[in-house]
């Protein structure tokens, strides 16, 4: 495990000790546990897990809409739990949140949604009005002001609500499942949008998710939750080419490891690790070796620019072969892993 | 054919109704409004949950709901006296109806409170907003049609209150039905109030419902 994480150069967001527990009539059931996570401002930091792990409470807690069993959340310098409720509601003025069902106000067109937090910080509604149109143009849709969230389609409506929590220039912007309901294409915009907003207003942004594909496309760093505890942190790269945890592996490989069919022959799995994914190694390495190999699963992604990919190849049954495999692997410089086959 | 001084006593008595009904409803939002807010904040899944107050309150209300109409009129004419000076004609019956619609529109207020989907209100509380802004700013605009079709219901159920105030002494056309209808057996003057009765109620139910659906903004 990759534990305790460096502390990040200039953190924003430092969350320690935090644990949650619920309780309900069924008992006490603990959410989060010994949560420690430092988010660099600037950064685009992931948060990742699958259902049920805990995710969305942590990043509830960072806002205090859920207050901490235990443990301290501290924002740009303040300890949010020491705050009175009237400071609290200041702070979360400087942490935009945005949700998988994006929760705009049914009965405000766009522009009347963008300018709730204006209205609530006590802007003129002058100035409220011209800082929304501003937003509705950053956001992509400067025509839109006058239709009613009944009238945008859901990447329409999640724009707006990225704009309303922009509104009053916050520092963090906490996305909470933000593309789990938008189709592929549209998540793909919507994160080109939030990776924009990050570059040209330096806005921390943290992004809760259970799709490894949304990390892979924004994030920088990334912290893997599992069963309420956080299984691995570190740097995205890093963590994709070699996986430390169980659950990383299982989020990496998304279909889930087609290995169960396979019974009890060995795999590689094979790490491009951004100089090599565009040489044709497995096609050299079949030429090479002289034999036929498997590729079971294959995916190569686009990380901050640089190219990155996963493969897993299945060996031949011939053990002469499977070494000749392995010396060609580490002759070209290519990270490369057994993996356990469990029949 | 029914004779001409009754016509004019049924136009009379319309206006009266009118009168007690609108005034009725007026007051009873004045009361219900605020008591149905604080039941939909103070509730367990409320913005400020409150149990102690939740269920005080809504132990009152239940009570209120409980007794039938023409018994709580009755039951309260010291009161009536002592606000109107009498507990006889339309302006007396303001009080009962007054006092037995306002639980009834708390509790339809609360309900139509609690129909806002709660992401909006989280959403809400993220930027910022106090549990007052949350109520002013997001619950009620939120819930206005569902807030427009309780206040049709509500006007049809006063209405129907008021007549049967018109038993024990309250004004209005449950007076003209009560003593010419009932007690001369003018069978014709009870069929003419009823069908008044049920255009009236017409009326302001499919206004209720066209004002809802007019400024629902959910719907394209």
């Amino acid at each position: 495990m990759r534990f305790p994480m460096q502390q990040a150069a200039n953190p924003i967001i430092e969350i320690s000790g935090l644990r949650k527990v619920f309780h309900t009539k069924q008992g006490d059931f603990t959410a989060l546990d010994g949560i420690d996570l430092s988010i660099g401002a600037g950064d685009i930091f992931g948060i990742i897990g699958l259902s049920g792990a805990g995710k969305s409470t942590l990043v509830r807690c960072i806002n205090y809409l859920e207050s901490p069993t235990e443990g301290t959340i501290r924002f740009d310098g303040r300890v949010l739990g020491t705050l009175k409720p009237a400071e609290l509601r200041e702070a979360r003025r400087s942490m935009g949140m945005i949700f998988q069902q994006f929760n705009l106000l049914m009965q405000r067109t766009a522009l009347g949604n963008i300018c709730l937090p204006l209205e609530i910080a006590g802007v003129p509604r002058k100035k409220a009005v011209e800082r929304a149109q501003e937003l509705l143009e950053l956001v992509g849709l400067p025509d839109r002001a006058d239709a009613y969230p009944a009238q945008l389609s859901g990447g329409q409506k999640q724009r707006v609500a990225i704009a309303r929590a922009l509104a009053t220039n916050p520092k963090v912007l906490l996305c909470d499942e933000a593309t789990s309901a938008l189709d592929p294409t549209t998540t793909r915009s919507i994160l080109a949008l939030l990776k924009e907003i990050n570059q040209k207003l330096g806005i921390t942004i943290v992004v809760i998710t259970h799709e490894m594909s949304v990390i892979e496309e924004i994030c920088r760093h990334v912290a893997i939750i599992d069963q309420s505890r956080i299984a691995e942190v570190g740097e995205v790269e890093e963590i994709f080419v070699n996986p430390q945890s169980d659950i990383a592996r299982r989020l990496i490989f998304p279909g889930g490891m087609p290995v169960e069919r396979l019974g009890s022959e060995r795999c590689v799995r094979i790490v491009f690790d951004g100089n090599s994914s565009f040489e044709p190694v497995v096609a050299n390495l079949v030429l090479e070796c002289g034999t036929a190999v498997n590729i079971l699963f294959a995916d190569t992604k686009d990380i901050d620019g640089r190219a990155f990919g996963q493969m897993l190849i299945q060996l031949p049954d011939d053990e002469i072969a499977q070494k000749r495999v392995f010396n060609y692997l580490s002759r070209v410089g290519i990270s490369y892993k057994e993996e356990s086959i469990h029949a | 054919m029914l004779e001409p001084e009754i016509w004019g006593l049924i136009g009379r008595s319309i206006l009266e109704t009118f009168y007690m009904v609108l005034v009725s409803t007026f007051a009873s939002y004045v009361i219900g409004l605020p008591l149905g807010v604080l039941l939909a904040i103070t509730d367990k899944d409320g913005i400020t949950p409150c149990a102690p107050l939740y269920t005080v309150l809504g132990f009152i209300i239940n009570v209120l709901r409980s007794v039938p109409f023409l018994i709580l009129m009755m039951t309260i004419q010291p009161l009536t006296r002592a606000i109107v000076g009498t507990v006889l004609g339309s302006t007396a019956t303001i009080v009962p109806l007054v006092v037995g619609a306002s639980p009834f529109i708390a509790r339809m207020v609360e309900s139509s409170l609690k129909e806002v989907d709660h992401g909006v209100i989280e959403a809400a509380t993220s930027i910022g907003c106090s549990p007052f802004q949350i109520v002013w700013k997001v619950l009620l605009p939120e819930a206005r049609p569902s807030l427009t079709v309780g206040a049709a219901i509500s006007i049809t159920t006063i209405l129907g209150y008021s007549a049967m105030a018109g038993f024990v002494g309250g004004g209005g056309l449950g007076a003209v039905a009560t003593n010419y209808g009932y007690y001369r057996y003018q069978s014709d003057v009870m069929l003419v109030i009823v069908i008044i009765l049920v255009i009236i109620v017409q009326i302001f139910q499919e206004v209720g419902m066209r004002v809802s659906r007019r400024f629902d903004k959910r719907i394209r």
